[in-house]
């Protein structure tokens, strides 16, 4: 059975919703708190989302440096997988284990609603389980979540395939405002190289539940899940 | 020594700055219609210990770089006076 590690900050609430989607999908979930320097043996590790150490200076800035992100950047680093949702994803950016930024929202206000989105990236180890083009509707739910890169950065992300989530244009069949932060290239979650480390504004752990509406966040779960330790023996390039 | 240390941090020129835009908006509806290119940034202020001038400055430049700007995003000043 896999074990999950999923991370507590102070200010983590997204934390329970992400270990019962784990549950749903027959692993062995638990916590690590923000001052474990262990993960006690995780196979895959996720960080929730919420507003840790109270987005204090900038969003996931303080984060990055407590002691269980050591342990982190050193699973990383093994080739382990990690998901960043929404805070966590504004984590691994200040961590340096993806690229660029996510800042204020271009229009200023937290924005918490319904996303369509596209999967690009289906070879991650989060969502193997959807078909490529994939349509999602996915929860959001930041005041952070405006994805910036330097111009080289971003055009590196593209032409590797690293965009993994891509808000949708609205559409008749997808009235729904498209990029709802201003996010460049309507980005809406990125991945390191090897496809292990995925970071994502949009909230999977939230409709993982047919009794939330179509379990369209189910397939991260369901992705990591099948992942198999033993075939990964990918390192993550130093940067 | 002891320097005190003024840290501006300011979005990185070219960046889309809506604080700024906000500012400079809410600015236009005071009567402030000369008010042009806002933007909003960041200040802190801390103290260092530090022989020299020049270590302390580097001291403070490696503080901003690992933590107290974000070098994606972000641009930085300092001003040093000894404390």
């Amino acid at each position: 059975m896999l074990n999950v590690a999923v991370v507590r900050f102070p200010g983590s609430n997204c934390d329970f919703d992400a270990l019962r989607a784990a549950e749903l999908v027959g692993t062995n979930a638990y916590f690590a708190w923000h001052r474990d320097t262990s993960l006690r043996g995780a196979d895959i590790v996720l960080l929730p989302g919420g507003f840790s150490y109270g987005d204090y200076l900038r969003s996931g800035a303080i984060a990055r440096f407590s002691p269980v992100m050591q342990a982190v950047q050193h699973h990383a680093a093994e080739g382990g997988p990690v998901l960043g949702i929404c805070n966590g994803f504004q984590i691994l950016c200040e961590a340096h284990l993806l690229p660029g930024a996510l800042l204020r929202n271009a229009g200023l206000s937290f924005v918490s609603k319904p996303v369509d989105v596209i999967v690009e990236r289906t070879d991650t180890v989060f969502t193997s389980a959807y078909a490529p083009g994939s349509r999602l509707r996915l929860p959001v739910a930041h005041g952070d979540g405006r994805f910036v890169a330097a111009a080289d950065t971003l055009r590196m992300l593209e032409a590797e395939g690293r965009v993994v989530l891509r808000y949708v244009a609205a559409t008749e069949s997808s009235p729904l405002q498209p990029n709802p932060n201003g996010s460049a290239n309507h980005i809406a979650g990125i991945c390191n190289a090897a496809g292990t480390v995925v970071g994502i504004m949009p909230h999977p752990e939230r409709i993982a539940e047919g009794v939330l509406g179509p379990p369209d966040g189910l397939g991260f779960f369901r992705s990591l899940a099948a992942w198999q330790p033993r075939a990964s023996t990918l390192k993550v390039p130093s940067r | 020594m002891s320097f005190r240390v003024h840290v501006r941090v300011m979005p990185r020129e070219g960046l889309l700055d809506p604080q700024g835009q906000a500012v400079e908006h809410a600015l236009g509806a005071l009567g402030f219609a000369d008010a042009a290119e806002v933007r909003v940034g960041r200040a802190i202020e801390l103290e260092v210990a530090a022989p020299t001038r020049p270590e302390a400055e580097a001291r403070v430049r490696e503080m901003c770089d690992k933590l107290l700007a974000n070098p994606v995003t972000e641009d930085y000043l300092l001003e040093l006076e000894e404390a």
